[in-house]
């Protein structure tokens, strides 16, 4: 008797294009949308990191093999795209969702505000070893003032990874 | 047999544990690609074919998103000078103004310039080739200060080559595909500058953090800074030619340091001009520095040699061991030329050198010995 029908419909295995392939694709087309070399009023646009909405939403929705990879991917693609150091935002996505798995039975089933809390602060984490990585990188730390942009911006997006943790998180209640 | 019905098929590891597994890989490769990175624009094969092709694809995407932009703001520029035509008149008139007696006091200048370098004989570089291009894509974050353009390897552009916006300097080229480039931004964490300080004649290096206004690292210069000070490129390195205008010293950041206000920060870096500099080789007529024709030693006569001859004191026994010594060796190559080999030729050639720097040293006076009012 296969899962599906033995009528537990919540435990049916997650389709991975839904929750992991989407996203992934929205996120690499919004990070090139933004990199438009535009101005509003003598101001360039915010440049939120948007990979990092998905590695707090995919660490909370479930633990999987597939993350990580997919991670390290976007995190890739955001270093060549952006010309940055090889393997810099991989291991900040890294980092935040090994921050967030570490803890995620601490953060589910909470409030929006409590787990807006848990998202600014893995992603503070993200920011702080790309901060040290990029220090012992380039001989030098990174200005305060951008990275405190960059990270505002990104905690923007909060809503977008918390309404991809609401549609996803009770599909499989083995991992509420 | 399939592997549920096997020894292990009882065994189910956690989704969390295989979760970390495959995170620590992930972290493994991402740690390893890092310490492999390398971004030297001098060096070939610095930018892979993993950026290259990126880049090829995200060249006509950015174009494509920019372009809309491009004609909105020219829409607005074309109603806003249609409305503000009068005020607008009025400035231009009174900068006309100011630009005619600026104008002529130039054209003196020039003048006087030209007639001080024909009388001095100084030589100026010549003018460098340019690429002008389009910027496509953009990103502004601390870890990473980068443009694309619109022009590559078709039009010959090459890495390290400078890149300036209508007001002053960008950056440089750390990377070439077929018909794109990558601009490293001045304000990128990696990029370093050479700067001379005009009011002082001061040296620096300005450091790139992912601000707005890059630091002013390993100053030296002998006067304070002042806010305001002109910041030009020094050219030293060969990174970047001489005189190339960067922006303006200004006070700030957490630290409280000097930092430079760019001047490419005055408009939107819509197009930029790509100098094809590579280094100060270039600059110079290398026909003019070409080696000339020289005697080979093999030809030589001694009767002609460009040699001095040899003066008779530098034989003499005051002359010192060291003429001594030289003048043996010179007395021993004493034969005739015609049966001399060019090993023998340079020798005798060495050893009346040293003969005659010996005679000049036995011959000069000895040094008077300093002595000061108070001893």
């Amino acid at each position: 008797m296969t899962a599906q029908g033995s009528g537990f419909g919540a435990a049916r295995p997650m389709n991975p294009v839904g929750w992991l392939g989407l996203p992934l694709l929205a996120a690499v087309v919004m990070t090139v949308l933004f990199a438009t070399p535009i101005r509003f009023f003598g101001l360039a646009l915010p440049e939120p990191v948007f990979p990092l909405a998905l590695a707090f939403a995919w660490a909370l929705i479930r633990p999987s093999v597939l993350p990580p990879f997919a991670l390290l991917l976007l995190g890739l693609f955001l270093d060549v795209f952006w010309g940055g150091p090889q393997g810099l935002w991989p291991l900040c996505l890294l980092a935040a969702y090994a921050s967030v798995l570490a803890v995620r039975r601490q953060i589910t089933g909470h409030e929006f505000l409590v787990v807006a809390l848990w998202y600014a602060a893995s992603t503070a984490v993200a920011f702080g070893v790309g901060f040290v990585l990029m220090s012992m990188a380039a001989g030098q730390a990174p200005s305060l003032f951008a990275l405190g942009w960059q990270y505002l911006a990104t905690l923007i997006l909060f809503p977008f990874a918390h309404r991809l943790i609401e549609r996803y998180e009770d599909a499989d209640v083995r991992f509420r | 047999m399939s592997l549920r019905d096997g020894p292990f098929g009882d065994i189910r590891v956690p989704l969390t544990w295989s979760a970390a597994a495959a995170l620590v890989i992930a972290t493994i490769i991402a740690a390893a690609l890092l310490m492999s990175h390398q971004r030297d624009p001098m060096k070939a094969g610095a930018y892979d074919a993993a950026h290259r092709a990126v880049d090829a694809v995200a060249a006509p995407v950015g174009g494509v998103l920019s372009a809309p932009v491009r004609w909105t703001h020219g829409g607005l520029d074309y109603v806003r000078g249609y409305f503000f035509a009068i005020s607008e008149n009025r400035h231009l008139k009174v900068d006309l103004r100011d630009a005619a007696a600026t104008r002529d006091k130039l054209a003196q200048a020039d003048l006087e310039i030209a007639r001080l370098k024909a009388v001095l004989g100084i030589k100026t570089d010549p003018p460098l080739p340019q690429v002008a291009a389009e910027t496509i894509s953009d990103s502004r974050g601390p870890f990473a200060n980068t443009r694309l353009a619109n022009a590559g390897r078709d039009k010959g552009v090459t890495e390290g080559n400078p890149v300036l916006s209508e007001h002053g300097l960008v950056g440089r080229i750390v990377g070439v595909s077929d018909h794109v480039s990558r601009i490293l931004l001045l304000t990128d964490a990696e990029s370093r500058v050479p700067v001379i300080l005009v009011r002082t004649n001061g040296r620096a290096v300005l450091t790139g953090d992912g601000g707005a206004a890059p630091k002013v690292d390993y100053l030296r210069t002998a006067v304070p800074l002042k806010e305001g000070d002109r910041v030009l490129t020094s050219g030293d390195g060969g990174v970047f030619p001489r005189g190339l205008p960067v922006g303006t010293i200004v006070k700030g950041g957490f630290d409280g340091g000097w930092r430079v206000a760019l001047d490419s920060d005055a408009a939107p870096i819509d197009y930029v001009q790509i100098l094809l500099f590579t280094d100060f080789a270039q600059l110079a007529n290398e026909q003019a520095l070409a080696p000339k024709e020289l005697p080979t030693a093999m030809t030589e006569e001694p009767s002609q040699s460009i040699a001095p001859p040899i003066p008779p004191s530098a034989t003499k026994p005051v002359a010192g061991a060291a003429a001594k010594s030289a003048a043996a060796s010179a007395g021993a190559a004493a034969k005739p030329a015609e049966k001399l080999t060019a090993a023998e030729v340079a020798a005798r050639e060495k050893a009346r050198a040293d003969a005659k720097r010996a005679a000049e040293k036995a011959a000069a006076p000895p040094p008077k010995k300093k002595h000061f009012g108070f001893l």
